[in-house]
């Protein structure tokens, strides 16, 4: 930029301006508003009234929010390593000689494209315990399903399965790019040096992939505090509560029952949450650099 | 040795990823399949993965009963305008931060980074009070500007612009060209490559995106193609007609599909590059 004095100001005003500008109104401000309505009580129709750290308190007595941490840890201990383990043999699977690897990645991609409300329908009738695909196949193998998304034990695993069949490939096309990164060279060296596949795999391939990796591990992390749309369509939070979600929770608590200030309150717990975990991994990536 | 050792390794690894890629690609031959049914033949056991008398029948139903090709052209309008807008405030406010010299400059791109970390959840419930208050609700502004400032999509840019060499902007000033100028006619073109991977993240979000226009939109009219899938669930009192509800959600995946197939090279590039940069 060489513009000087007010044509100086004129061009950062032009490139800036509308960015600065609509990141202000749509994104901070709000943000600063929720974190202000989080000490208030508001239904939206009398004043909102301050209630200093009520809200938090309130929370951190509320069952339905810790029942709803529990939901949130159980996708995530099935989710996370699941998505990861099965993107991960993909990957490697498609990084091998075999044919046809270009139809195979796009048949495992459809699903990271299509939209969530679409997938969450289709597994929402894939899943019907008597007319169902699912059911009906396990039947062929004299097997009896349950009764999945109506059953408080089998709801949150189905939503767990869906989202794994949803997520593999976005995590495998990242994987790939990874194993695909790693010069050739350093195979051919460590085979000359008789190094062994196990042995190469565990020397070049899992350290040089380890960065992709942690990206993988936040991603999925991050997501899976944030579960919203296949709870919303498969089971909206049901069956007793088998699969109420943080996202879900707050959405239900703003939009259903009129509680702003609560709403707010639960949402800036959630972002501390996902503050911790994404600490965690920039200095996880920083100790390693 | 080796050389028959290889194709019986290969063989098996073929194997597996046809077992995987039957696993992905089932669930949308059961929505056709059930797209293609009369709603008799959805209670009978054992289910059909070819229906035995195929019809069209679902997709007339969700075609008179709901807007449906209005829906389509909402969510294709909604995703264009917002990944259009996304494309002009992202990438000269990405050049500013690349290029620029200013006071604040490095405290202001710390703000952008910060908001990344911002979970929608948390500014969905002012961000709705203060679209509604605009008069927004239920309007194709309230679905389209709220979307077009991407602190993502400026990251984004800058990253691209810090990438490419400053030589020829240089020889442009020399020339006498404007700032402004020179990022129009010397930058934008050299863009193609980062401007075709946000294209497709922002289009593919947009397109996608569900909570926002559940939260505000009510009117069918107005509806994008998520929203109205989920509405179909509700379409018929008491029961859900799942033959109807498949027929909308093949008709709503297809473009998708198909825009990907075409596409498919600069969509996967564009992903795995998000996540080689992040």
């Amino acid at each position: 930029m060489y513009e000087r004095g007010w044509r100086r100001f004129g061009v950062l005003a032009l490139f800036l301006g509308p960015s600065v500008i609509g990141l202000l109104i749509f994104t901070i401000g709000p943000m600063l508003a929720s974190l202000g309505l989080s000490f208030t009580n508001w239904d939206l129709l009398t004043p909102p009234k301050f209630v200093g750290g009520g809200n938090y308190q309130q929370l951190m007595s509320d069952k339905e929010f810790w029942h709803t941490l529990k939901n949130t840890l159980k996708f995530l201990v099935g989710y996370v390593p699941l998505v990861i383990t099965i993107g991960l043999l993909i990957a490697v699977l498609l990084n091998s000689k075999i044919p046809f690897k270009q139809g195979f990645r796009v048949m495992y991609f459809v699903p990271v494209v299509t939209s969530w409300v679409a997938v969450a329908l289709v597994w929402k009738w894939l899943f019907n315990p008597v007319y169902g695909l699912i059911n009906n196949g396990l039947g062929l193998l004299g097997l009896t399903g349950p009764a999945w998304l109506f059953d408080p034990n089998w709801a949150m695993p189905a939503i767990i399965l869906t989202s794994v069949w949803k997520d593999t490939g976005f995590i495998m096309v990242i994987l790939l790019a990874g194993l695909q990164g790693i010069p050739r060279e350093y195979y051919e060296a460590a085979s000359i040096d008789g190094a062994n596949r196990p042995q190469s795999l565990w020397a070049i391939t899992l350290p040089l992939l380890t960065p992709s990796l942690i990206f993988c591990l936040s991603i999925s992390l991050i997501g899976s505090f944030q579960v919203f749309d296949q709870v919303y369509v498969m089971t909206e939070g049901g069956p007793a509560g088998a699969t109420m979600t943080m996202v879900e929770r707050i959405v239900a608590h703003a939009f259903s029952y009129s509680k702003m200030g609560y709403a707010s309150a639960w949402s800036w717990v959630l972002f501390v949450m996902i503050f911790a975990v994404t600490y965690f991994f920039y200095r996880l990536n920083k100790a390693r650099a | 040795m080796k050389r028959r050792k290889f194709p019986w390794r290969i063989g098996v690894l073929t194997v597996i990823a046809l077992a995987g890629g039957l696993a992905m690609v089932t669930p949308f031959v059961w929505a056709i399949a059930t797209s293609l049914k009369p709603s008799g033949a959805l209670l009978s056991l054992p289910p059909q993965l070819v229906p035995s008398e195929p019809t069209v029948a679902a997709y007339t139903r969700v075609l008179t009963r709901f807007p449906f090709l209005r829906v389509f052209g909402n969510s294709l309008l909604v995703a264009a305008t917002t990944t259009l807008g996304q494309l002009v405030v992202c990438s000269m406010a990405g050049y500013a931060f690349a290029r620029f010299n200013f006071r604040g400059r490095d405290a202001l791109f710390a703000v952008y980074l910060a908001t990344l970390m911002v979970p929608f959840a948390v500014i969905i419930t002012p961000l709705f009070i203060l679209v509604t208050k605009m008069g927004w609700a239920n309007s194709y502004a309230g679905l389209i500007v709220p979307g077009m400032f991407s602190a993502f999509g400026t990251f984004f840019m800058r990253q691209f612009f810090l990438s490419i060499p400053r030589e020829l902007e240089e020889a442009a000033t020399i020339d006498g060209a404007g700032t402004f100028a020179t990022f129009l006619r010397v930058v934008l073109p050299m863009t193609g490559p980062a401007v075709a991977t946000l294209t497709v993240l922002s289009f593919m979000g947009s397109w996608n995106n569900f909570l926002w226009p559940l939260l505000i939109i009510n009117d069918r009219n107005l509806m994008t193609l998520p929203v109205a899938l989920s509405a179909l669930q509700g379409l018929y009192p008491g029961q859900t007609q799942w033959n109807v509800v498949m027929a909308g959600t093949v008709l709503a995946t297809i473009p998708t599909i198909l825009v990907f197939l075409v596409a498919q090279r600069w969509v996967i590039e564009g992903v795995a590059g998000s996540g080689v940069k992040g």
